[in-house]
């Protein structure tokens, strides 16, 4: 989840020193330093025993949201503040690549990855994990309504869905962007902004994080708030399950996966030009792409592993869903057309 | 009211200890604020290809000033006749009620946005009482993503200086001078208007620049509060910086905010005039009254419920959710949710314990009352000495409050990456940055309590032949020991709530309260939900006991 940041939270967050060559001891451990967005988490027996494995520290420098942390990379491009980027997703990668940040590493658990999520042809970075950007809606609000479920696009702006969605602002929210780029490749970048009047005509409610959208306006969550349908994850139903305040038998929502409605991000880790640790820096890669670390990370990120080898927890599997047909968008039109079409939406719907 | 003093000093001794007052608070913001500034405002020069039209920042601009001069009137309309209840009333409460009111300041804004919601939302308790009382079948109120929720929110969280830095001076006023006019046929707020108000006039103003600075460079209750359909010009530069990574533009306008921040300073500085009234120490006590008469009780009781509903309701919303559960189970209480707190039920690395959460906010808290007290008092003390520098260096002290936390943090990654000076590995920079905020208020409360130590009291003390450290233990110390605690506990506050965006340096290995609350926000389910009402709830405590214990070393 890239950026299940709280917006403001800016944090561009710091820790450990990349150790300078000469105060280390031959005999210890070496130390490498990984750079994550704030939403990175793991649980904490696996690091040590690939530290252990490697004799090596590893330091995570918490580098803010996934935007503040490219910003953070580029900026100290030429004095790296760490060895490996874990985070960078498919609408900032572009960004990350022009910039020139990383360098190449052929890593042998590639050849178990599914071609679609090998985005960087010279593998400067490879793929981790992946999300699935999708409206969950509010089972019990359907089902006492009698309401249909919407089941593309188009049937959003229909009158009985009226005032019933919740979305984040694309300007300032990554699943915001992410269900904006969805209709962009759905309507085509022209007509998408008929769609998008159509839609605020059907009162569409926006708000700027996802966290207010989640917690305080849609219906189906604690907060019990108006709209039945929010712009949230696939894997939102299964992490409802597992912090429910008394056990469900069953998810209180649910997703929507129907063709075109869910856009795919996946997220990327890379070695950092200018590291002094090639060889820990390319273990450590391994590591997030071998079958502990990707088996491990469903219930600390809530994210899909890449290796289609990994076992999902019985919450993912019972309560959430995975769409068939995601939007999948290349990064480096993403990167060329995202400020103007961001634009653009302010003006259709907020303006 | 000529402050004479000073002239029967030598004029070279008078400048040369002029400068040595000087010379920390010019090094600390040179190097801590100009220095990372500067750094980032070079990229307007160096990058300065990019396209904007006038709109994209005409457009924030006006609705910054708009918002933050409705946000400052409203404010001060509530926080001046609390300073006044505070400052001249004896009741049941009354120090319980102060420190309550100061707890708005620690919050993090998605905190103040839950408890609002829980309060004021579509759900929260205020409709549901409307829509049962009055069978209403849609919430009658909707306030959230409009403009009063952003002046609530703004009045909300800033009372709280108007209430310290007003209450503080009008504690300190004589008040022979208020009831001399009472004797002489004044009515009481013809009284006010002509006596009290003039002698207030400074310590007003002062207030009215800090919050008018804090609403304009409003951030987190825009975003949360206000919606996508506000904009102000810190929300901006965050959207240029951060999103759009369009560094140049975040720069430039970041210098049209500190522009602005430097004119108000500089109007607020000559509209104040700095005719400082000197003022004899009162005792303890002294001036304040139990309230008499039907009227005075009756407008008591009012001011205490309008300050409870409007800063004190909400933090019980907050609280009220942390040992609620609502779901299919029904509705009961618990405490499951503090529980939960210490269990590392992921068993993840980044796990964080409530007790080091609150022991690193405290260790931080401490150290940027140390470093902006030990900035802001030689400043203030300089402030008091007259000349052009002075005048600039008053609007200058002024900045770090209009600079963007979004900016700042950047300077900071810029200039601060190589040992000893490295964000990486220096903790020490995060009370760096909190005291940068706090030095404004930290000036603000204790300069004018200098100015008004009457030169007369140093000039006996020095005649019956105390030595000047003697004369400044005896005479000044008192006097200015009550602004000091005042701009102790905003310090204190400011960086326990990590004050808006100042957030930008927090580290993983030191995590903080506020970081712990944003990481359970940043998850679905309701026990997250719960947890992080929890832990702010913890963050309410802890600041709540620090402050009182504050007051209590003061007395």
């Amino acid at each position: 989840m890239v950026t299940w940041m709280v917006i403001f939270m800016l944090a561009l967050s710091a820790c450990g020193t990349p150790a300078p060559a000469m105060t280390s001891t031959p005999a210890g451990p070496e130390e490498l330093t990984v750079m994550v967005h704030d939403s990175f988490s793991v649980t904490e027996q696996l690091v040590k025993d690939f530290e252990a494995q490697n004799n090596v520290k590893v330091t995570f420098l918490k580098a803010g949201d996934a935007g503040s942390m490219i910003n953070r990379a580029v900026l100290s491009k030429n004095a790296p503040l760490a060895d490996v980027l874990y985070g960078v997703d498919n609408t900032f990668l572009s960004r990350a690549l022009n910039e020139d940040i990383f360098e190449s590493y052929d890593a042998p658990a590639l050849a178990q990855i599914p071609a679609s999520f090998k985005v960087d042809s010279q593998n400067r970075v490879l793929p981790v994990d992946y999300g699935d950007v999708c409206l969950n809606y509010d089972k019990a609000y359907f089902s006492e309504k009698g309401l249909v479920l919407p089941e593309s696009l188009e049937e959003l702006t229909k009158p009985e869905y009226k005032g019933l969605l919740v979305m984040e602002n694309p300007a300032t929210s990554s699943p915001g962007l992410a269900f904006l780029l969805a209709t962009i490749a759905h309507f085509g970048p022209d007509e998408v902004w008929n769609y998008w009047a159509a839609l605020r005509d059907n009162d569409l409610v926006v708000v700027n994080d996802w966290s207010t959208a989640y917690s305080v306006n849609f219906s189906g969550s604690s907060g019990k708030g108006q709209q039945p349908l929010v712009v949230s994850y696939g894997s939102s139903p299964a992490v409802e399950v597992v912090y429910a305040t008394s056990p469900v038998a069953d998810a209180p929502t649910a997703p929507i996966v129907a063709a075109d409605m869910c856009f795919r991000q996946i997220e990327f880790v890379g070695i950092l030009k200018g590291t002094s640790h090639r060889a820990l820096a390319e273990k450590f890669v391994d590591f997030m792409l071998s079958t502990s670390f990707q088996e491990d990370m469903p219930l600390q990120m809530y994210v899909y592993p890449v290796d289609p080898a990994a076992k999902l927890p019985e919450v993912f599997t019972k309560y959430s869903e995975i769409p068939v047909q995601p939007v999948l968008m290349p990064p480096d039109i993403i990167n060329a057309n995202r400020d103007s079409w961001i634009q653009k939406w302010t003006e259709t719907v907020l303006r | 009211m000529d402050r004479n003093g000073a002239a029967l000093m030598q004029p070279s001794k008078r400048n040369w200890s002029a400068a040595a007052l000087w010379l920390l608070p010019l090094v600390y913001l040179g190097l801590f604020f100009f220095y990372p500034l500067a750094a980032v405002l070079r990229l307007v020069v160096q990058g300065s290809t990019t396209a904007f039209n006038a709109v994209t920042v005409l457009r924030p601009l006006g609705f910054t000033i708009y918002q933050a001069a409705l946000s400052a009137v409203l404010t001060l309309l509530v926080g001046i006749p609390a300073a006044g209840m505070f400052a001249r009333f004896e009741f049941p409460g009354k120090r319980f009620l102060r420190a309550l009111t100061t707890l708005p300041f620690i919050l993090p804004t998605v905190v103040v946005a839950a408890a609002f919601n829980a309060l004021i939302g579509p759900n929260g308790w205020l409709n549901q009482g409307l829509m049962a009382v009055f069978q209403l079948t849609e919430p009658p109120i909707q306030l959230l993503n409009t403009l009063p929720a952003i002046l609530i929110a703004h009045v909300f969280y800033n009372t709280t200086v108007v209430i310290r830095l007003v209450g503080s001076a009008w504690t300190q006023l004589d008040p022979r001078l208020g009831q001399a006019a009472r004797v002489l046929g004044a009515a009481p707020l013809r009284a006010f208007r002509e006596v009290t108000f003039p002698l207030l006039r400074p310590s007003i103003l002062a207030a009215a620049l800090l919050v008018f600075l804090f609403d304009f460079t409003s951030f987190g209750v825009i975003l949360m509060l206000g919606g996508p359909r506000f904009s102000t010009l810190e929300v901006e530069i965050y959207l240029q910086a951060v999103q759009m990574l369009n560094l140049p533009l975040a720069a430039l306008l970041s210098i049209i905010q500190l522009g602005c921040t430097l004119g108000l300073a500089i109007l607020s500085n000559r509209l104040s005039g700095q005719n400082y009234i000197p003022l004899t120490p009162r005792l303890k006590g002294e001036g304040t009254s139990r309230p008499e008469g039907v009227g005075q009780k009756a407008a008591l009781v009012g001011l205490g419920l309008l300050l409870l509903s409007l800063l004190v309701l909400p933090l019980m919303a907050l609280a009220a959710r942390s040992v609620i559960i609502h779901d299919t189970g029904g509705t009961r209480l618990t405490l499951d949710f503090f529980s939960e707190l210490f269990i590392n039920r992921r068993q993840s690395l980044f796990y964080v314990p409530p007790v080091v959460a609150a022991r690193n906010s405290l260790v931080y808290a401490l150290a940027t009352v140390g470093l902006s007290l030990a900035v802001g008092v030689p400043a203030s003390a300089a402030l008091n000495r007259r000349g052009g520098f002075t005048r600039v260096m008053d609007a200058v002290l002024m900045l770090p409050l209009g600079a963007s936390a979004v900016t700042l943090g950047l300077g900071f990654l810029i200039v601060f990456n190589q040992p000893p000076l490295d964000v990486s590995s220096s903790p020490w920079l995060i009370p760096v940055a909190h005291s940068l905020v706090a030095l404004p208020l930290v000036v603000r409360t204790v300069q004018p309590a200098m100015a008004s130590i009457p030169e007369n009291l140093r000039q006996s003390a020095a005649l019956l032949g105390a030595q000047p450290l003697r004369v400044w233990w005896e005479v000044d110390r008192p006097i200015i020991t009550r602004a000091v605690l005042v701009s102790a506990i905003f310090a204190f506050t400011i960086s326990l709530g990590e004050f808006g965006a100042t957030s930008f340096l927090s580290r993983p290995d030191m995590p903080t309260l506020p970081v712990a609350i944003y990481s359970f926000l940043s998850q679905p389910g309701a026990f997250n939900y719960g947890q992080a009402m929890a832990m702010a709830t913890v963050l309410l405590a802890v600041c709540g006991c620090s402050i009182v214990l504050m007051e209590r070393l003061g007395d």
